[in-house]
């Protein structure tokens, strides 16, 4: 304990076929704190990390544990050295229990028997100690994803770790468990051990962390104290420029309904029970309507339900007055739906077509780039492709021939939107939109949903980033089990209301 | 005890004794696929692993002099095999975990490589001994009788004279069985080594994560499965019959093991209840006709033979939705992948 830091990584250089994804990077790390790393996605907060715990070996720089220049080959070297990690997603075997997962990897065995005996008690006493409430007997794929997350800092705590990594760990909670999280780590510093938290979410950063170092680029930007920062500067810091984090809209006038569903459930694939059961809403012109929920609630199988992906169970859906319950994907599309789908390698694009060719996926049939004989207008796909290119500034290697699969997310994800949005639908679903993307593709992301709004189109987002939900939509609605239990003012409401409504844990007879 | 009632005990009792062994091979077999599928390697292979590894059996009968001594005799089969089994499976090791090939592919290239390689072996052994005699049979009449004890229990049978017998014979390949069986029980959930290794065909990113090999583990699970299967594939061959003809391959044992290896959903207790069940539909099959009231029905053999294979596909067709098949299993295991 001599030494001030617990780990120190000095210097730190790893590249990559074709790009430096740390560029000689310097994270100290004191005993007893909690040291936030900040960078957007791509800055290199994953791959300096995996260098840490010995999944890449750097090109440069040292790592020295306690002062001491140590070699990290492999996560073993991590573990030996005292490093644990909560992987953002998780390392836990579903089909086993909780106390099997602790200790898979350091068992304790007697001629090569398990004693989980001694085990179960060393976890229980941790467990105790920390706050850390599981039941060991419990099948990981039965509890929820709060316990799951305790069940990966219980394992950190059974091999003795003293170095807790946390990558993206609130990602996957609700408010509440975001709380008690927090919570948690205090504790855990408090009793000694030193926390690198991974995020990119300034507010949890402010809230949790002593200190915070900023990547940008594969760069090391700086460290600050969060005391003596604000989020202001810790966000110019991680863009390299000013953000905006409220988006810019003028109040909305929603004019008459476009999108009418009436009493819509979807069959799960997995369950019994409806994953979307009974669900009416309305979205008008002019308006920005969010469903939001925690993972998993059934607002995938509602957008398949509404976008013509599943068959519904029950129920109707209107556009515009027409009854589309039964219409085929492509019948709605060309009635005005366009979406913006949840998972943009499964549905939103041919990864393996060109970029003009997903340009035109939903218009290809269209007269003006089908002839009478069945063969594609390439010229005219062409000079179209060029223009949403341009119009909605998609960057790639060659332009319109450039593969979909070797471009960036974010401009993959502006591709559809220059699709979708071109097509001048009339409902405009957007699933996750923003999915990790960086904050100035989230910008703008966001200013083209408040674009179509102000345009008189209908807009239906469903997200489950909070921060979206309270800033883009004039209504949010609130999905849980597959049912909606609560419609809610932006304006008016508080994370920790909506976070109530998302747990289950309050809920209004909706009729909406 | 009249005459027909000492007929229908013997055909029970026959009806027992195939069952027993047919479903010692069927769970055998079943524990070797359950143990490679457990570290995440489908085994689609375990027709050809049992077809080498009968003939590795079946060739240390050909060679051991006649008069070594039973247990000797026993043992040294066994570890044919064994060998033979291991040496085998290690192909799909190879293909499917090193060189992350296709494993359903690999499988069936065992499959078609087990029979033919048998086959051609054979032939050029029993040409190069007699060159009129290009067959791919081996006898083992004699050594076979060191597996087997005869039980005689003599009956007194009304209006006959002479003094009848109601024979069983017992093998000592269903001991052998029980202990696989019980081993494999162990191994999986008692040990270090079986929670690491269903750790790998579950999640093997997760089981990296906290240290374990996970090409090492999947490598143990794939040549277990080839001393299970080599095991099967003698006690099968030398479960009725005192020679075997190579060509003939296992008929589609491997893949019925497949079957009782997913109705038993890679359990090693249930797989055994679904080899009696299975078993059972075999023996039939062999002994069915032998009962009065089944030669009434006047049913072609046949449908006996197709019984066990019919009812597999009605079984595993309402089954297989529900099956809970280790996650990763087919999927070759990539360092990079999250």
């Amino acid at each position: 304990m001599d030494a001030p830091y617990a780990i120190e990584m000095l210097g730190i250089t790893k590249r990559f076929p074709g790009i430096i994804a740390n560029d000689n990077i310097t994270l100290q790390l004191r005993h007893g704190e909690i040291h936030a790393l900040l960078g957007e996605n791509g800055a290199g907060k994953s791959t300096l990390m995996s260098v840490l715990f010995g999944l890449y070996r750097p090109e440069e720089g040292v790592i020295k544990k306690d002062g001491v220049p140590v070699q990290i080959n492999d996560p073993n070297d991590a573990n030996a050295l005292g490093i644990g990690m909560v992987h953002q997603h998780f390392k836990l075997v579903e089909c086993f229990s909780v106390l099997d997962n602790i200790i898979l990897g350091v068992e304790p065995t007697k001629g090569g028997f398990l004693q989980k005996d001694a085990a179960r008690k060393k976890v229980m006493q941790l467990s105790e100690n920390y706050g850390l409430a599981v039941d060991p007997d419990a099948l990981i794929e039965d509890i929820t994803v709060g316990m799951q997350q305790r069940t990966e800092i219980l394992k950190m705590l059974y091999r003795d770790n003293e170095i807790l990594i946390f990558d993206e760990p609130t990602a996957v909670l609700t408010p509440q468990e975001i709380d008690e999280l927090m919570v948690i780590m205090k504790n855990l510093a408090r009793e000694g051990k030193s926390i690198l938290f991974i995020s990119h979410k300034l507010a949890e950063i402010m809230a949790v962390a002593d200190r915070c170092t900023v990547l940008r680029k594969g760069k090391y930007i700086g460290t600050v104290e969060t005391k003596s920062s604000s989020m202001e500067e810790l966000s110019a810091m991680m863009v390299g420029r000013n953000v905006n984090f409220h988006v810019e809209k003028k109040p909305a006038r929603p004019g008459e309904t476009v999108l009418d569903i009436q009493h819509m459930s979807v069959a799960s694939r997995q369950h019994k029970k409806d994953a979307v059961h009974d669900v009416s809403l309305q979205v008008r012109r002019g308006e920005i309507v969010c469903i939001a929920g925690i993972d998993g609630n059934g607002q995938s199988e509602f957008v398949y339900g509404l976008s013509g992906l599943e068959p519904l169970k029950d129920g109707k859906i209107f556009l515009d007055g027409k009854d589309l319950s039964r219409s085929a994907i492509r019948q709605r599309s060309i009635l005005g739906m366009s979406h913006i789908p949840e998972d943009r390698h499964k549905h939103g694009l041919v990864l393996d077509y060109s970029l003009e060719d997903n340009l035109v996926l939903q218009r290809y049939f269209e007269p003006e780039f089908t002839n009478k004989a069945g063969f594609l207008r390439r010229d005219n796909i062409r000079t179209y492709a060029e223009r949403l290119i341009e119009d909605y500034d998609v960057r790639s290697g060659q332009g319109p021939v450039t593969a979909a699969r070797s471009m960036s997310g974010g401009n993959q994800q502006k591709a559809i939107i220059a699709r979708e949005i071109d097509k001048d639908p009339e409902l405009l679903i957007a699933v996750q939109p923003t999915r990790g993307l960086d904050v100035g593709a989230i910008e703008f992301v966001h200013k083209k949903l408040v674009e179509q709004r102000d345009a008189g189109k209908a807009v239906l987002l469903i997200s489950l980033e909070l921060d979206e939900v309270m800033d883009v939509p004039d209504r949010i609605l609130v999905m849980y089990e597959g049912e909606i239990v609560g419609e809610l003012d932006p304006k008016k409401t508080t994370q920790e209301e909506l976070g109530l409504y998302m747990a289950g844990a309050k809920r209004d007879e909706v009729r909406a | 005890m009249s005459a027909d009632t000492m007929q229908v005990i013997q055909q029970f009792l026959l009806l027992l004794q195939y069952t027993l062994i047919f479903s010692s091979v069927l769970m055998m077999v079943a524990l070797g696929g359950c143990f490679s599928e457990h570290s995440g390697v489908i085994n689609l292979g375990l027709e050809g692993i049992m077809v080498i590894g009968a003939l590795g059996g079946a060739l240390v009968m050909r060679y051991l002099p006649a008069d070594a001594s039973g247990l000797v005799m026993v043992l040294l089969v066994m570890l044919g095999a064994v060998v033979f089994g291991l040496v085998y499976s290690a192909l799909l090791g190879v293909a499917s975990i090193n060189f992350k090939a296709d494993q359903t592919i690999v499988g069936t290239a065992l499959n078609m490589l087990g029979v033919a390689g048998a086959t051609v072996l054979v032939k050029a052994i029993n040409t190069a001994s007699n060159p009129d005699n290009p067959s791919s049979i081996i006898e083992y009449g004699l050594p076979r009788q060191n597996f087997l004890v005869t039980f005689k229990i003599p009956v007194s049978v009304e209006g006959g004279g002479a003094e009848r017998f109601l024979s069983f014979e017992f093998n000592w390949f269903l001991v052998v069985a029980i202990v696989m069986l019980v081993a494999a029980y162990i191994v999986l959930y008692k040990t270090r080594f079986g929670l690491r290794l269903m750790a790998c065909g579950e999640h093997p990113q997760a089981a990296a994560s906290v240290g374990i090999n996970v090409l090492k583990m999947r490598w143990s699970g794939v040549l277990i499965s080839g001393v299970y299967g080599g095991l099967g594939g003698i006690c099968y061959i030398m479960a009725a019959v005192s020679q075997w003809e190579f060509e003939r391959g296992v008929a589609g044992f491997g893949f019925l093991s497949l079957a009782v290896m997913i109705f038993g959903q890679w359990k090693p207790s249930r797989i055994a209840l679904a080899a009696l069940l299975f078993g059972l539909l075999r023996a039939l099959s062999n002994v069915g006709t032998g009962f009065a009231a089944l030669q009434a029905l006047n049913i072609p053999g046949g449908v006996y033979n197709m019984m066990p294979y019919v009812i597999c596909l009605v079984v595993l067709a309402f089954t297989s939705k529900k099956s809970r098949a280790p996650k990763a299993e087919g999927i070759p295991y990539d360092k990079g992948m999250r």
